[in-house]
């Protein structure tokens, strides 16, 4: 007995120090063998294309899976994936897409256009419970499958002419439709592989699990351990694996940012999926800096309850919103990494430029709110603003309630809620004034303009306009150029900022440390990342030393 | 014997139940369900997933249905992880806090018996008052306030060790270990001196010396071992709390273990993995105490003779 239990203290203390033998960095030993190591934010969901909605996942899933497309990091134009090319039709409502000839799966199976076929119509399928599936709503009929409304999948506008020639009917002329062909919901899964364990639709079997998953990408699932990494590697058989440099990826799921900035500086991390706020201006100063910043295609803003008094006044709406000293905001609590926005949708998508309507200009918002029957915030009945828990939500809910208090003399309450509550109180418009943050799917204003349609199922604020719907649904996706498409799109964000359902604050920026031998990881307004492209460079380690 | 081991596994049954059928209903009295998304999710995809997990069954049905699975050991599957069933989640997460648990008490047993030893050979002179009063703060200083303070000294002023992790850095097992171990090697603390104090002033202590033994060898030889049998009565239920409290220390420090899972899965609204966590944990509790229960009636005759009663 006491014999054992000396064995197992000694064995116990040995194991607790034995934790802190330093060995070979991960950068050190990734950059000699060509393996990535890549902080991804979370454990991912799942790795199911037409179950999980994440942006972890779709890390991940890019690097295992591969869609008709693959876009370009640099551009963010669609470059040939399963599909080696395709043509528009003369109304551009049917493009064909010509498969690659050489598509294969990670078990050698050839990939067809009947892999498509069979996988979009499962991405429909109502019984998939996909939340992404309204990603493929612009396919004729694909709205009214997955909604229940026709049960025959025949019906869905996608189809197989040949093994290699699949055809795509669209509803209408949609400019951003072939953008959606590498999101994973588009993306073919092999069927053989999903019927072995279960249903089509069966959202608990065991096929994505390390050696029964099959991907068509670039890499193949090698390894996965929950919440701590997931390993992929080379797949053989990928079409274009001459073209693909780096041997493997080592995906982290790197939850807290303190420390995956920490294993960033110790060499653990090539990548990191963010950086902490407090360090941006050390990493800024830095020569040579890691740090690297761009424009995301997302916005932080606030939604205000047209239904709910004082916020039902317009009036109150504008005050509010030009009492706000966005650059001040930006500058000072977001340590400039983030651009001020006066509009719903990020300015340069695609080339679009919304409509600025307003400044900050605190006199008018003194005059309007006195109008409104609140002159220097007499008789103010106060207001609510929720926001779900986490600090920076905090601090700028807390910033924003102290310009309203001095530019408009009004108090706001300020009260966080826990994340579920959170978005139970938002789809019940069960509040005042609420945070809220939209990132794009795709690049087109399209993808931020049509949440604001009457009833919309993101809308939350009450707004409805008969004019701003018909010009997001039926006149916008029927101009004739980009440039009239655009002009339209103007006219109704226009209406939109005049009516002021919404709040802007900022546009969102995608923050990452990037280790110096990483090549081909390019930011980009999307935060893509193209495994494709990235390669390492043998350069010797350096300390990072931050101010 | 057996039949007290018997009754309290039979006593045991309607707590768990307790446990389970409170938990149960609490979980869906919360606002938010563990479909809603950012995203608006349009009703017919809402209604598919329902029905994929049971969900537009009845309340009470989904209770009974819930009790026969758990009757064949399943736990049901996970809502947040698709593909994962929570018996997977809960045998993943196992290992690391179990290894959290033991660090902790290694630190908690020789940090705390130490400390307690050497208070109790000069009772109330300075090398008792200190020990004792550090032993006090660690009992009144929660986990999530000595977490971040340690966290602070060592990980971010100092930079010696990393401030989360586990087995992903050298070192990263250190701060969690301490934070966790401290309060109860505070308790240990306390447990060790009264008992070493008790044993202290007994006769065959008074023997050993008068045959001339030096004063160390008197307490390593003699004294301990009775000085610390209610530190041994411990070690069960602590254990115990060791691997159900665990959870702000992972929280904390970003541990893969059952902890987190926990947290995150009440955060996600994520029905059976709240159920399934806190059904495994608090019967792990009742295992424990009982078991704690059975080596302290092992050690002392006079308890085993009150259970034979029984």
């Amino acid at each position: 007995m006491h014999r054992i239990v000396r064995v197992v203290s000694l064995a116990l203390v040995a194991a607790f120090l034995g934790g802190c033998s330093a060995g070979e960095s991960n950068v050190a030993q990734g950059n000699r063998e060509g393996i990535l190591h890549f902080g991804n934010g979370s454990e991912p969901q799942g790795l199911d294309p037409h179950v999980v909605t994440g942006v972890p996942e779709s890390k991940i899933i890019d690097a295992l899976f591969e869609g008709l497309t693959r876009k370009n990091p640099w551009t963010l134009e669609p470059e040939p994936g399963a599909a080696a090319s395709w043509e528009f039709s003369e109304d551009r409502r049917v493009i064909t897409f010509h498969m690659q000839p050489e598509g294969r799966w990670s078990n050698g199976d050839p990939v067809t256009a009947h892999d498509f076929v069979w996988s979009w119509r499962r991405a429909l399928d109502p019984a998939m419970g996909n939340l992404y599936a309204y990603m493929l709503y612009p396919v004729e009929n694909a709205e009214a499958y997955a909604t229940g409304k026709i049960d025959d999948p025949a019906l869905v506008g996608v189809r197989a002419l040949d093994d290699m020639t699949l055809e795509v009917t669209l509803n209408a002329p949609t400019p951003y439709f072939l953008q959606l062909m590498d999101h994973y919901s588009s993306y073919a899964v092999h069927r053989e592989t999903i019927e072995r364990f279960g249903k089509a639709t069966d959202r608990f079997t065991r096929w994505t699990r390390v050696g029964n998953i099959v991907t068509n990408g670039p890499f193949q699932l090698q390894n996965w351990q929950l919440n701590r990494r997931i390993v992929v590697e080379r797949n053989p058989h990928y079409w274009d694996n001459d073209a693909v440099r780096l041997n493997g990826i080592v995906f982290y799921p790197t939850e807290n940012i303190v420390s995956e900035e920490r294993m960033f500086r110790v060499h653990q991390l090539h990548y990191t999926n963010d950086v902490p706020l407090n360090k941006i201006p050390a990493y800024r100063k830095m020569a040579d800096t890691p740090f690297v910043e761009a424009p995301y295609l997302g916005t932080y803003f606030y939604l205000l309850n047209t239904e709910r008094p004082p916020l039902d006044d317009v009036r109150v709406r504008k005050a509010l919103s030009l009492a706000v000293d966005r650059e001040a905001l930006t500058r000072n609590v977001l340590y400039g990494s983030n651009n001020p926005a006066y509009a719903i949708t990020p300015p340069g998508t695609l080339g679009y430029q919304p409509p600025q309507l307003f400044a900050f200009d605190p006199e008018e918002a003194r005059r309007l709110l006195a109008e409104a029957g609140y002159p220097g915030g007499d008789g103010w009945p106060g207001l609510e603003l929720i926001y779900n828990t986490s600090e920076s939500h905090r601090k700028i809910a807390v910033a924003l309630q102290q310009m309203w208090k001095d530019a408009l003399n009004i108090t706001v309450t300020l009260s966080n809620q826990e994340w579920k509550v959170y978005l139970d109180s938002v789809s019940q418009m069960n509040f005042q004034v609420a945070r809220r943050g939209w990132i794009g799917d795709y690049v087109d204003p399209n993808n931020f303009l049509d949440l604001y349609i009457t009833d919309g199922g993101n809308n939350n604020t009450g707004f409805s306009d008969p004019v701003y719907d018909e010009l997001i649904l039926q006149r916008a996706p029927r101009a004739a150029t980009q440039e009239a498409r655009f002009a339209l799109f103007h006219e109704a964000e226009t209406r939109l900022m005049e009516q002021m359902p919404i709040l802007p604050i900022y546009t969102y920026a995608s923050k990452h440390l990037v280790h110096p031998s990483v090549k081909g990881l390019p930011p980009n307004l999307m935060d893509f990342v193209n495994v494709k492209y990235i390669h390492l460079e043998d350069v010797p380690l350096t300390e990072f030393e931050l101010e | 014997m057996w039949r007290f081991i018997a009754g309290r596994l039979l006593q045991a049954i309607p707590v768990i139940l307790a446990v389970i059928t409170v938990t149960f209903f609490l979980v869906r009295v919360a606002p938010g369900g563990p479909f809603d998304s950012e995203k608006a999710v349009i009703p017919e995809v809402k209604a598919a997933l329902e029905a994929q997990y049971r969900l537009d069954l009845p309340l009470g049905q989904q209770y009974f249905a819930y009790l026969q699975d758990l009757a064949r050991g399943e736990l049901g599957p996970s809502f947040k992880y698709p593909g994962r069933s929570v018996n997977e989640l809960i045998a993943a997460g196992l290992p690391a806090t179990a290894e959290l648990g033991a660090y902790a008490l290694l630190v908690a047993v020789v940090l705390g018996g130490l400390a307690g030893v050497v208070a109790s050979l000069k009772p109330n002179s300075a090398q008792d008052y200190i020990p004792m009063s550090v032993a006090m703060i660690g009992i009144c200083m929660p986990t999530f306030l000595l977490g971040p303070l340690l966290v602070l000294l060592f990980g971010i002023h100092l930079e010696w060790l990393p401030v989360a992790g586990w087995g992903d850095i050298p070192g990263d097992k250190i701060l969690p270990s301490l934070t966790l171990g401290a309060a109860y090697a505070a308790y240990i603390a306390r447990l060790s001196r009264a008992g070493m104090l008790e044993v202290m002033s007994q006769d065959y202590i008074r023997t050993a010396r008068a045959k001339g033994l030096p004063e160390w060898q008197v307490v390593t030889r003699h004294a301990l071992r009775g000085g610390l049998i209610p530190v041994v009565a411990f070690l069960g239920p602590a254990f115990a709390g060791l691997l159900a409290g665990s959870f702000v220390v992972e929280t904390i420090f970003q541990i893969p273990g059952l902890g987190r899972f926990y947290v995150q899965a009440a955060f996600n609204r994520d029905y059976t993995m709240i159920l399934g966590t806190t059904v495994f944990l608090s019967t792990l509790i009742v295992l424990f105490n009982l078991l704690s229960d059975i080596l302290a009636a092992w050690l002392n005759p006079r308890l085993r003779a009150q259970y034979g009663e029984a």
